[in-house]
């Protein structure tokens, strides 16, 4: 027995092979309205049906507006948008497809309802037509993001064709200091192995700082794999696992939890397991960190400076980051926490789930938006997240603090609503990408915790959140 | 799909690392419910100034001069040289519907990300990884010429190029195979149900909590 996770999660799903790859058996697709429509189109022209519909389960997420929902689809202004999510409305009851749409209070981020229903369930396969699917490795699952053309085919075969990817190990020592969250650890990893550093490769997240995380810790990690170009991200099974699983909707109960658990508790890499690759990063030093550039591997720690473009030795690294510093308007030298804001944004499938929302609460508590802000905004990841956030007061303190307190959708993530940054704009967002654009026409995003977002919005600029503790 | 196996194309040289699919594609215009329509707005931030819509007759925009896609040199371009990682970032199909509705067939770079190079193959776009040194050579000459044209072979994995040795390129035949004959991806798979069929019922005996909401 020599085995990896991702060795023993992808021996146990392998149908057979095609000259091009090797046919994995799915059993959980995950869709939502943006990748799915071609993907329906194309079954219907060529007159098939889903292979197992039990293993689909839908929801709107990307272009749902977080405001005025109680309209259900007729509140989104945008038509083109509109339409979208009625296709998806359309395509799951043609096929007959289970979907949480706009009006149910389920509905919600597609990689936040996943885990939320127990419908992500470790040593299973999973996929959904976008690319922080990896967020459900985080369960000791393998799970891929996809094209529409896989769509397509997971839906008609309930197979995918994939070439195995080499094992990376990365370990996380120590444990975090008050201050530095999953987010802190995922930004450090992507800043040392770089956006393509972990291409054709599969990570496992292991160390003390990884197995101390939550479940929602874990998934935030895992969620970011793909940043540093990974094809997936896993971590092994264990109580906290179990324990975040138990009684959820489509989790085991009963015998069956008990003959599911024999078979959770061999997810883990055997101790003589060969990784590819493996790196360390040590959590007990780590900083609270924050991006400065366009894209996650352009990362300083919140007391550092804005870097200048000559610290990369790589000529195509620093032409990227003369770039970077170009369109986010800022000036080597700089200290991080002099970057004013315009606007700040809690939410996304990184950090919308229920502990980012209390960590977020913390800080704010008692304290004021600063008036410099155009706006911050909380955005729960799903609907049940917004309920047990509402049941505790989350929301009021939001409130209080002057942050709008929004309905679940992707947001300002990747900006296809109306909320989004206008060009030059800077924010403060707990999402995960800072692309050119992202977040808006020629808006500037820093990527931070939800502390870091929550200390931000309320000094006006990029904020320590240790100072707020 | 539509076959790959001989293309003579000019080349368009973009010279940078990492091009994401929210640049190839911006999200705006990922909106739409159809595999079409998405060529007009392939790099849209970066090839014009103004901020794009679903709609905007290309027309009546306004064009950033400065952007390698504007420069009168790369006109009808259809083979685009590019850097390290390219199409990395969000899985959207969409980058490589735009890219071929541009009239691009073939994408040469140092390396590419997995999901994007992945959904190339699916719709006929050919991604070729080639060493870096030899990028570096090919962007010195696409810049200087007035038009570096270049005709690929997939049957024999070579460039050619007037005046230079072939350059040859590694692809996995898997890969190469299917993308020669045009062949249907499901279909393929469909080959397989009988496999599909008997690993389904062995998979449910083993793992029945999998199948419990079906
Ligand atoms: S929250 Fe952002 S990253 Fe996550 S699925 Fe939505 S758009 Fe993609």
């Amino acid at each position: 027995m020599n085995k990896t996770l991702y060795d023993k999660v992808w021996d146990a799903h392998v149908v057979g092979q095609r000259s091009d790859g090797t046919i994995l058996y799915i059993d959980q697709h995950l869709l939502h309205e943006v990748t799915s429509p071609q993907a329906f189109e194309g079954l219907r022209a060529a007159g098939r049906s889903p292979w197992r519909l039990g293993a689909n389960l839908a929801t709107p997420d990307h272009n749902v507006p977080t405001q005025n929902r109680a309209a259900g689809i007729q509140g989104i202004d945008d038509p083109i948008a509109r339409e979208q999510v009625m296709t998806l409305d359309r395509n799951c009851n043609d096929f007959g497809i289970r979907q949480f749409d706009i009006t149910d209070r389920r509905q919600g981020i597609v990689h936040v309802i996943g885990p939320e229903q127990g419908a992500t369930l470790p040593g299973t396969t999973v996929v959904c037509g976008d690319s922080h699917t990896s967020t459900h490795g985080a369960f000791a699952a393998l799970a891929l993001g996809i094209g529409t053309s896989e769509v397509e085919h997971v839906l008609a075969t309930q197979c995918l064709v994939q070439v195995k990817s080499q094992n990376m190990r990365v370990e996380v020592k120590g444990g975090l200091q008050q201050g530095v969250y999953a987010k802190d650890v995922v930004l450090a990893i992507i800043r040392m192995l770089g956006t393509g550093g972990a291409t054709g490769h599969a990570i496992e997240y292991t160390g003390s700082a990884v197995q101390s995380l939550s479940m929602e810790g874990r998934m935030t990690v895992c969620n970011m794999s793909i940043e540093a170009g990974a094809r997936a991200g896993l971590v092994a099974f264990d109580d906290v696992t179990l324990g975040y699983l138990k009684g959820r909707p489509f989790a085991p109960s009963g015998d069956l939890l008990e003959k599911a658990e024999q078979y959770w508790r061999g997810l883990i890499s055997d101790p003589d397991a060969e990784f590819d690759r493996s790196i360390e990063l040590d959590a007990d030093k780590l900083n609270p960190q924050v991006s400065w550039g366009t894209n996650p591997e352009l990362v300083v720690d919140i007391d550092d400076v804005v870097p200048a473009p000559d610290i990369f030795d790589d000529p195509a690294k620093e032409e990227t980051a003369t770039r970077a510093l170009k369109y986010m308007g800022l000036e080597p030298g700089t200290p991080i926490t002099e970057l004013r804001l315009d606007r700040v944004f809690i939410g996304s499938c990184t950090n919308s789930r229920i502990e980012d929302l209390r960590v977020a609460a913390d800080v704010v508590r008692g304290r004021k938006v600063s008036s410099d802000l155009k706006s911050a905004i909380v955005v729960p990841g799903s609907g049940l997240v917004k309920a047990e956030a509402e049941q505790e007061g989350l929301d009021q303190i939001f409130s209080d603090a002057g942050f709008d307190w929004r309905d679940p959708g992707c947001s300002m993530c990747l900006a296809m609503n109306a909320d989004r940054l206008y060009p030059e704009e800077r924010a403060a967002s707990t999402s995960n990408r800072n692309f050119e654009g992202r977040q808006g026409h020629l808006g500037r995003t820093h990527l931070v915790s939800p502390a870091t977002a929550a200390a931000s919005a309320i000094a006006g600029h990029l904020a320590d959140p240790r100072e707020f503790m | 799909m539509k076959p790959f196996k001989l293309h003579r194309g000019t080349v368009v040289p973009l010279d940078r690392a990492n091009v994401d699919t929210d640049q190839i594609i911006p999200k705006q215009f990922l909106k739409s419910v159809k595999r079409t329509g998405f060529g007009e707005n392939l790099f849209d931030a970066w090839r014009f100034n103004d901020e794009g819509e679903i709609g905007k007759n290309p027309n009546e925009r306004e064009i950033n001069r400065e952007f390698v896609f504007n420069d009168p040199r790369y006109q009808d371009v259809s083979i685009l040289l590019g850097r390290q990682n390219f199409g990395c970032g969000s899985s959207r199909e969409h980058a490589v519907w735009a890219l071929l509705e541009f009239g691009i067939r073939c994408v040469i770079a140092p390396s590419f990300a997995d999901i994007f190079y992945n959904n190339c193959f699916k719709n006929g776009l050919l991604p070729i990884v080639i060493k870096e040194e030899i990028i570096e050579n090919l962007f010195g000459i696409a810049k200087d010429q007035l038009a570096l044209e270049v005709e690929v072979n997939l049957e024999t994995q070579s460039l050619s190029i007037e005046a230079m040795d072939d350059i040859f390129f590694e692809i996995e035949p898997g890969r190469k195979e299917p993308l020669l004959l045009g062949l249907d991806d499901i279909g393929m798979t469909f080959m397989h149900s009988d496999q599909i069929r008997e690993f389904e019922v062995r998979h449910r005996q083993a793992m029945p909590w999998i199948f419990d909401h079906d």
